[in-house]
Parts: C-alpha cells; sequence; structure tokens
C-alpha cells in the first residue's frame, strides 16, 4: 500500500489526492512506471510550481526527492552531472566552495534539476543567459515504457526540447549533466535605484540592462495614478575577488546561509490583505536607498528572497494565492501598464509584483520565456479573482504574450494555442513517446495537454 | 479539473430540473464552457434546462434519474461519470409538500423522507466513491435552515434535512483526505418551483442569489454556505432561545 496523500503546488490552492511513491533509484522510477496506473504517473520534486504541475488526482505522484546524489563533477571544465531530485541548494552548497555556480537561479533555491528543466526556469540573468535549458548539455530520461533516453540538443533536438518545458509530461529525467558558471566568489556586486513610475523603470532597464548581469524590478502594485508603477531596480554582477573587501577575501567562496524559520502552521485566515501590503509595500519602497552604487551582497540575499521565511504561503491561509506570470514582446509594453492598471480597477491585492527583460527564448514549444517584458504577480485568492485574470488574459493575448505554465493554476484550455502556437508539435513528440498518455497531471488534465 | 479560483470544468446536477441546482449549475460554469450533466426524470422541463444550457454553449447530457427509485442509483451516477471526472456534484433533488399533511399521513411522511435524506444518503454514499476514486471534486449538498431547529410549521421537511445535513457534515470529513471536498449549503427560504404558492418569510431569497453564495463560497473554501449569509446568526440565535419564546415566534 502506497500512501495516498492530498497535494497542492506553492500556491495552496485546488488540492487533490494521489499515492506518492518516492523511489531510491532509476529502479524505482521504473517499478512505479510499471504499475500502470489508470489514473497516470507525474512527478514532483520540492513542489514549488505554483499551481497543479506536480499532482495527479487520483494517480500515482513520484517524489523524486529520492533521486539526489551529485554523480560527477569537471572543476576545469565546469561541468557537473546531477540526479534529477538535486536541488539547486544542493548544488550551490557543495559547488560554490569550488568556484562553480548555478548558470540559472530562480527565486528559490529549493527547486530540483528535473523541475528546473521540466518547467524551463529562468532568473535575474535571463537577458544575458537565456533560460535553464541553455545550460543543459544533455539528460537521461525514463519515458513511460521504463526506457532510458540519452537526450542532448543536438543529438535528439525534438525530444530534448519537448522535455524542456514539458511540466514533466514527456517522461521521468533521471539525470542531467549542467554547464555550470566559474565565478570567483559567492557574492553579488549590486546597484539598486528606486524609480518613481513605471514609465521611468522601463526607461531605465531598456536603457542599460544590457550592462548589468543581473536586473529585476520590484513594482509597489497598489501605487497608484502618477506613482503607478513605482519601483525599486535592483541590477548586478557576479562579484570579482578584487571586488570584495580585503577582509572577506580569505572566505570569498563560503556560501552556507542559515536554515530559514517556518511559518509554523497554515493560518486559518488570509492575513495577507490589503492594508497588510500597503504598510509592507510602503516600508520596502523607503527602506530602499534612493540610489547605491557597487554595494556587495550574497548569493542568498540577492538572489533567493522566497527563501527567507519556510512554508510562507501559510499567511496566505487555507484559500491559497495565485502567482500570474506574464510576458509581453517589448513592442508592446502598454500591455503591461494596462495589467496593472486592471487590477487597480478592481481593487485586486498584488502581494508581490516583479518586472524584469527577457531575452531571447529557445527551440522548446512551451517554454515561457520569450523576448519581451515579464511580470509576475502574486494574488491572494478572492471571489472576484478569476474574472479579473481572465481580464488579464485577454490583454497578454491581444499583445501577443503568453502566461508561464509552471505558475499557471487557471488558464482555460481553449486558449493555450493562442499562447504557445507550437503545441500541437510539442503534442506530437509526447504522443510518440508516451501513447497511452501514462505521464498525466492535474495541469495536463485541465489544460487537455 | 476544478481550478485554482474556484472554476470547475465538468458539473453534475442530480435533481437536474431543479431551480437551486440549475442556478448554481449556470453560475459555476458562466465564465467558460464547461462539460454539464443533469441527471432527472425524463420531463420537458429538463429538454428545456438541456437545451438552454447547450445554447450557452457548454456540453450538456442528460442522464434518467429518479430519486424515488433508490436501486436505480448506481446505475444513474454510473451513467453520469460516463463521460470523465466530475469536478462538481450538486445535489439538488427535494420535496417539501403539504406539511400538515405529512405529519398525519403516513405515506406522505415516508415519501419525503425516501426523497430528502434517503436518497440524498444513497447517492452521497456513490458519489464519495467515486470522487475519492478520481483524487478530486467537490460535492454541494442543499440541505435547509429548517433542519437547523425544527419548527411547528416545516418540522417533517425539516427532519428531513437535518438527516441529509447531518450524513453529508460527516461525510466531509470521511473523504478530505481523499481530495474531495462536500459543501453543505443551508439556504432559507428560497423563492422557486418548490415553494410556488407559500407566504414569503423575512430573509427569503431566490435561487440565482443562492448560486451567488454558494460559488462565492467556493471560490474562498468554505465549507458550510448560510444563504443569505446572516442566516448563520440567526439561525444561532434561534437555536438557542428557550422553547416557549421559539414557539411563540411568528415564523
Amino acid at each position: 500500500m502506497t500512501p495516498r496523500k492530498t497535494l497542492t503546488g506553492w500556491g495552496g490552492t485546488a488540492p487533490t489526492a494521489a499515492d506518492v511513491v518516492r523511489p531510491g533509484d532509476a529502479d524505482g522510477v521504473a517499478a512505479a512506471l510499471a504499475r500502470r496506473d489508470p489514473r497516470g504517473v507525474v512527478v514532483r520534486g520540492l513542489g514549488r510550481s505554483y499551481g497543479d504541475a506536480a499532482q495527479n488526482a487520483g494517480g500515482t505522484v513520484l517524489d523524486l526527492t529520492g533521486l539526489r546524489r551529485v554523480l560527477a563533477v569537471d572543476v576545469e571544465r565546469a561541468t557537473v552531472t546531477a540526479e534529477a531530485g538535486v536541488s539547486l541548494d544542493h548544488l550551490m552548497r557543495t559547488l560554490l566552495p569550488l568556484g562553480l555556480f548555478v548558470p540559472v537561479t530562480p527565486g528559490t533555491r529549493q527547486v530540483t534539476v528535473g523541475g528546473a528543466i521540466a518547467a524551463d526556469v529562468h532568473g535575474k540573468d535571463h537577458h544575458v543567459r537565456g533560460s535553464f535549458s541553455r545550460h543543459v548539455a544533455g539528460m537521461d530520461l525514463m519515458l513511460a515504457d521504463g526506457s532510458v533516453r540519452h537526450l542532448t540538443p543536438d543529438g535528439s533536438p525534438d525530444l530534448f526540447w519537448a522535455t524542456v518545458g514539458g511540466m514533466g509530461l514527456t517522461g521521468v529525467i533521471l539525470r542531467a549533466q549542467l554547464r555550470m558558471l566559474p565565478v570567483q566568489t559567492s557574492s553579488v556586486v549590486v546597484d539598486t535605484e528606486r524609480v518613481p513610475d513605471l514609465d521611468a523603470v522601463m526607461d531605465r532597464m531598456t536603457t542599460d540592462d544590457e550592462r548589468y548581469t543581473y536586473s529585476v524590478a520590484w513594482v509597489d502594485c497598489l501605487a497608484r495614478g502618477g506613482a503607478l508603477g513605482r519601483s525599486v531596480l535592483t541590477r548586478g554582477w557576479p562579484a570579482r575577488l578584487d571586488q570584495l573587501p580585503p577582509g572577506a577575501r580569505g572566505r570569498a567562496l563560503a556560501f552556507a546561509p542559515r536554515r530559514a524559520p517556518t511559518v509554523p502552521v497554515t493560518s486559518p485566515v488570509p492575513l495577507v490583505n490589503r492594508s497588510a501590503v500597503r504598510v509592507l509595500n510602503e516600508a520596502w519602497y523607503r527602506r530602499a536607498p534612493r540610489e547605491r552604487r557597487r554595494d556587495v551582497q550574497g548569493i542568498a540575499e540577492f538572489f533567493h528572497p522566497l527563501d527567507v521565511v519556510e512554508s510562507w504561503p501559510r499567511v496566505y491561509g487555507p484559500r491559497g494565492f495565485v502567482q500570474y506570470q506574464l510576458v509581453v514582446p517589448f513592442s508592446a509594453p502598454d500591455a503591461v501598464r494596462r495589467c496593472l492598471q486592471t487590477l487597480h480597477r478592481h481593487d485586486v491585492v498584488v502581494s508581490l509584483a516583479v518586472l524584469k527583460r527577457f531575452g531571447p527564448g529557445t527551440p522548446a514549444p512551451l517554454s515561457f520565456p520569450a523576448p519581451g517584458w515579464t511580470l509576475a504577480l502574486d494574488l491572494p485568492v478572492v471571489p472576484d479573482l478569476a474574472g479579473v485574470l481572465d481580464r488579464l488574459d485577454a490583454l497578454v493575448l491581444d499583445a501577443g504574450g503568453r502566461v508561464y505554465l509552471a505558475k499557471d493554476a487557471r488558464f482555460p484550455a481553449s486558449d493555450l494555442h493562442r499562447m504557445y502556437p507550437d503545441i500541437d508539435r510539442w503534442r506530437q513528440v509526447r504522443r510518440s513517446v508516451d501513447p497511452d498518455g501514462v505521464l498525466s497531471s492535474d495541469l495536463s488534465r485541465r489544460l487537455g495537454l | 479539473m476544478m481550478d485554482a479560483v474556484g472554476t470547475p470544468q465538468s458539473v453534475l446536477v442530480l435533481g437536474g430540473t431543479s431551480d437551486i441546482g440549475l442556478a448554481v449549475a449556470r453560475r459555476l460554469v458562466a465564465r467558460r464552457p464547461a462539460r454539464l450533466v443533469l441527471a432527472a426524470r425524463p420531463s420537458p422541463r429538463r429538454d428545456a434546462a438541456v437545451a438552454s444550457l447547450s445554447a450557452a454553449g457548454h456540453e450538456v447530457t442528460a442522464v434518467d434519474f429518479d430519486a424515488e427509485d433508490l436501486p436505480g442509483h448506481p446505475g444513474a451516477v454510473d451513467a453520469a461519470f460516463a463521460g470523465g471526472d466530475v469536478d462538481v456534484a450538486v445535489v439538488a433533488f427535494g420535496v417539501l409538500g403539504d406539511q400538515e399533511r405529512a405529519w398525519r399521513d403516513h405515506a406522505t411522511a415516508v415519501h419525503l423522507m425516501q426523497v430528502n435524506t434517503t436518497a440524498a444518503v444513497s447517492v452521497g454514499v456513490l458519489l464519495a466513491s467515486r470522487m475519492a476514486a478520481q483524487g478530486h471534486g467537490t460535492v454541494i449538498a442543499l440541505s435547509s435552515v429548517a433542519g437547523e431547529r425544527p419548527r411547528r410549521s416545516n418540522f417533517v421537511y425539516g427532519a428531513s434535512k437535518a438527516g441529509m445535513d447531518a450524513f453529508y457534515t460527516g461525510l466531509r470529513e470521511a473523504v478530505r483526505a481523499d481530495g474531495v471536498r462536500v459543501v453543505v449549503v443551508r439556504p432559507g427560504f428560497v423563492t422557486s418551483a418548490m415553494t410556488q404558492g407559500l407566504a414569503r418569510v423575512p430573509l427569503s431569497t431566490d435561487p440565482d442569489t443562492v448560486a451567488e453564495h454558494v460559488v462565492r463560497g467556493l471560490a474562498l473554501r468554505r465549507e458550510t454556505v448560510w444563504t443569505p449569509p446572516a442566516l448563520r446568526w440567526v439561525m444561532s440565535a434561534l437555536r438557542h432561545l428557550p422553547g416557549p419564546v421559539f414557539r411563540r415566534l411568528p415564523i
């Protein structure tokens, strides 16, 4: 008997129950696939997808965090081979002391290598380095029938790119070879500035983002009128050794962030409301320096604001929250403004919003990043949220943009092909390796993937 | 699948011609085309409901279901799930009848309890097992404030609703670990086909308003929905009134 558990994504919405199996190796994965659960199998890592990508109602969920060995490290060539369940946190703790940094890190270190590929995650350096998959030299994928294929971007482009951003629906990633980023320190040199409104922040980013390796703007979504889109812009580079204060150079590559305090229980009522967010936003904006140059910060401090407190979604209460991330082409910057205005008009509380510029995308049909402005919004669930998000969808579609499947929890299936025009090509590849649809998830059922 | 903001992709209405049941279904799928199953006895009313929901862009099927035919329930529920997962099932059938006759006439009393209680429990058991197997789903059970504290004027109806209310309230805990939600809805007086000809009382409401409160409750992950919401506090007060006082109230 495998234990049945109710699971949700990071947003805490739409719980469903599944048999959770935690294999320790590839044989265990094969055995779980061989059970031929009529409601299918999907892989789950650390559960940081906001929506329903890593749950499978009534079926089997493969918890892959048991596949957690770092198999090979080549410091000279800056490559590492890791099992799919290895977290980026583990990679950083293990490899930063050797001068190797993960090439792309999202706002949390608590994601697995497999999940990072399946969602094709991005970070603050997308405009320079692209998404995670750009740094994957190859991977081993176990197909629904238990056979294993070694995939490389050149040797097997169709299946490789269908797996990238494929939300775990082409097979089970067992291990991957990653090209790491050689660094001299575990610090970042940061320029911070307050920017008074949306036009100004877009202008700043367009003008000189290219100078920076990392760039992101935190947007105060409750500021209205002339202050609409006021932001704190933080941008930086990996710190060179000579940029550290002399006293810190002896432990330039140290990386041992403390374990974060946990929100102990789910709050019975949502603690995130308009007044709380207003106070926090005001404080955050005012706390930020008007302008500060060449500040040296640690990697955790700069990249992983979401890891400061563990299980923080619990403050949203049992209703949870939705994260909505959109990207619109550079030719349609006005769509970003109109999205913010729509949220204002409907009095939607936005607890967190970040703006960033994406660089070129990948050939992957379901990969999210594409050149343009990307806005990510955390939205506590309230009764009228559904209708407001439908309006945002319309704005994004009109602008030729798309939303991020790894965060989606409510997009209508009928419009998916307009956002991901190559989806039929992806479906074809998926059918060729999993004709019976063994790999399935709540997301795939909901969106008819 | 039900999405993060409480919008289902498939809805089953048991008692598919019930005013409240249809109003809830309509509102649940108002934003997006969905698959609907109306389980009811064949009738022009059912045909009309199928036609109007189809015209609204939904994929609608009708399943023959008679609440009084208990042995027929398993087959009807199987047929209702034949098209795939059911995200939301609304248990909407019920009868009111002549309440004075209901406590004097044996056949009337038994019939009322059979439909409102026994049949509701019967489909509840079937829905629970189906939804537990799919690992998700929401049962919306239409109860009534009449079950909260029996009144002289409608206590047989109240007894029948109290029975189904207790069953679904308990079922909620039994199936929680299987990813299934049970929402018990307690409307006050609702103007509908069932209450035609009866005098309206304070805090009475209509099927659309009930539907609005139910859909709102789903988004907020409520497990008990009072409609109108003020009834929660009114009934809570009424429950604790001493009998001699309660008896004299004009309700």
